[in-house]
């Protein structure tokens, strides 16, 4: 942590989130910088999806305060967030099967040329090749229907397409939580290769083993409240693992698994 | 060891699946390989059959057909059926036929009142399946069972009989006919303008639908609507243009086969709306919507046009196209079935 520091990104203090009497996010407070990763971890439940939401422009958040390059925002609606450059990747990725890969990567914004306004289809599969090459990621060929790519490669098409389209700040919805061991692997690449290139990262997941390698910063949720929001340098691995995981509970969990020795 | 770079766009790992396994993996594949075979067959079995009125006769038979599935695969490409296409061919036909013989409006008014009327009920086609969110099939069944109500409870009404008589006297008549119903010579066969036409609309979907905005569109509300909507993609616009894509397709035959014959009747087009739908699935739609091709439903109609008149030319009971169709429509959906699991496979 010895790198000057750039201005934060999106900076929450205090941030709220209520839905009529159910208060689903309360006292948050986090950064996030230029090329750096802030983690957000949590059990279901713990008010993850809520807190995109907000950071997403999808819902209004109640309390506290969210800015912008240091200017509060209110934002209604995810085009807001967009505009300030800031893209959430949700686990669905957004992208149609059957499609080839390049226009998978432009659709809803298809450049075109010419008197009769026809796709530019040199521009849109050599940008695609270009924009994932810079990702880290080689595709045989962009010819290829999106749904013949690898979970971690259509992810990882997902992240591409939001960087080239102008995003400063990527939001990542639990990117690994359908993922293998390897495939995992490969999206924390591009995690990180997302980073390198100077955006920054809010990275949502409930592994904390996930989360650790590639982040600098971690926010921890349980029930809608922030129970630790620390830099790396300040946490180990095995004391965010504890924090995660609800410490005392999952002590109680191991005895209680382990002490019947007729299982096994 | 030396290694020469590749060139830029060449990626080495693609050699081995070339140029075959492109074209094997483009869905008016399996319908080519049809139409090939059953051009072959019938001009063996029947002498007619490669004739130049013989080529002449099926050409015209497959572009009336042709037309409508081409325009029906986009608008299944786009997810929908639309199952009055076939009334629709009838209704702009005898609304055209009855207001011009039966209330004397000029010709060429009543050719493009038909056009706004039938880009009107496709709007309403559309506006319909996308509010209320129901299947296509169930709403354009309605629409089918109200045209066909009209075409023959309206014309009834007008004549007392279910067919337009004396249209070919009507003034103007020759000046629209080259139009729609003409005939040019090539080559000692007289080729139907129909056939131009079914080019025409073939070439123009092709185009549209691979190197257009809108043909993007298509595809991924198709696809996988809610990913279309959520890049952005105007889901309801190009749907509802869908559904009018497909009316405006069936006043084009209507007024084909109206041009054509000189007459009409209160039951043409009925039944055609699920050979259009036959047809495009032979040309590799999927009944699913996502994906399929232009030009492989024009194949669909051309082997669907070749086998109707080569059955006729063979001499054989024209009964058995049933049956033949029946087989070429599983025999395709279980090849597009294959093609689909494998283009969706997820590794």
């Amino acid at each position: 942590m010895t790198t000057s520091r750039t201005a934060p990104l999106i900076e929450v203090t205090d941030l709220g989130k209520t839905y009529g009497s159910v208060v689903a996010l309360r006292g948050i407070t986090t950064t996030v910088r230029a090329g750096e990763v802030t983690c957000v971890l949590g059990d279901n439940g713990a008010g993850k999806s809520t807190f995109i939401k907000v950071l997403a422009g999808a819902h209004e958040h109640s309390e506290g305060t969210y800015a912008v390059d240091g200017v509060e925002q209110h934002m209604s609606s995810p085009r807001d967030a967009l505009a300030l450059g800031i893209a959430t990747v949700f686990q669905d990725l957004a992208v149609v099967p059957l499609m080839p890969v390049w226009r998978n990567f432009f659709l809803g914004s298809e450049p075109r040329k010419g008197p009769f306004r026809l796709l530019d289809v040199d521009l849109m599969k050599r940008t695609t090749k270009d924009e994932l090459a810079a990702m880290g990621i080689d595709l045989r060929d962009v010819d290829q229907p999106i749904g013949t790519l690898s979970g971690g490669e259509r992810q990882c098409v997902a992240i591409a397409r939001a960087v080239h389209f102008g995003a400063r700040v990527l939001i990542l919805d639990e990117p690994t939580a359908a993922l293998g061991v390897r495939q995992s692997g490969i999206v924390l690449r591009y995690i990180a290769a997302a980073r390198e290139r100077g955006l920054g990262v809010v990275f949502i997941t409930h592994n904390p083993h996930h989360a650790y390698p590639v982040g600098d910063r971690f926010l921890v949720l349980r029930r809608g409240r922030s129970i630790a929001e620390r830099e790396k340098a300040q946490i180990s691995r095995d004391e965010l693992v504890t924090l995660m995981s609800g410490g005392a509970e999952l002590d109680a969990l191991a005895h209680e698994l382990e002490r019947d020795p007729l299982i096994g | 060891m030396t290694t020469t770079a590749p060139p830029r766009d060449a990626d080495e790992r693609l050699v081995p699946t070339g140029r075959t396994t492109r074209v094997l993996r483009r869905p008016e594949v399996g319908a080519a390989v049809a139409a090939l075979a059953i051009l072959l067959f019938f001009t063996v079995v029947a002498d007619q059959f490669l004739t130049p009125s013989g080529v002449g006769t099926w050409l015209n038979s497959a572009s009336r057909f042709g037309i409508m599935a081409v325009a029906v695969a986009m608008l299944m490409i786009g997810g929908e059926f639309d199952l009055s296409a076939g009334a629709m061919t009838g209704a702009t036909g005898l609304l055209v036929g009855v207001t011009t013989t039966g209330f004397g409006l000029n010709v060429w008014v009543a050719v493009l009142l038909a056009l706004v009327v039938a880009l009107a009920v496709g709007a309403l086609n559309g506006v319909l399946v996308v509010r209320t969110g129901l299947p296509s099939f169930i709403v354009t069944l309605g629409t089918f069972f109200v045209l066909q109500g009209l075409d023959l409870a309206l014309v009834k009404l007008v004549y007392g009989q279910v067919a337009v008589q004396g249209f070919a006297k009507v003034p103007n008549f020759d000046s629209v006919r080259p139009v729609f119903g003409g005939t040019i010579a090539i080559g000692g066969a007289s080729i139907s303008v129909s056939v131009l036409w079914f080019l025409a609309v073939t070439a123009v979907a092709t185009l549209v639908l691979l190197r257009t905005r809108a043909g993007n569109w298509v595809f991924a509300v198709g696809g996988a609507q809610s990913s279309a909507r959520a890049t952005g993609v105007p889901v309801a616009r190009t749907k509802i243009g869908l559904f009018m894509t497909t009316a405006a397709a069936g006043w084009l035959v209507g007024m084909i086969s109206l041009f054509q014959s000189s007459t009409v009747q209160s039951s043409t087009g009925v039944g055609d709306e699920f050979i259009y739908i036959i047809c495009a699935v032979v040309g590799g739609c999927l009944l699913t919507g996502g994906y399929g091709s232009a030009v492989g439903a024009a194949l669909g109609a051309l082997i669907y046009g070749m086998t109707r008149q080569g059955v006729v030319y063979a001499g054989w009971d024209s009964n058995w196209l049933y049956a033949f169709l029946g087989v070429m429509l599983l025999a395709a959906v279980l090849v597009n079935n294959w093609v689909r699991t494998r283009a969706e496979r997820m590794r």
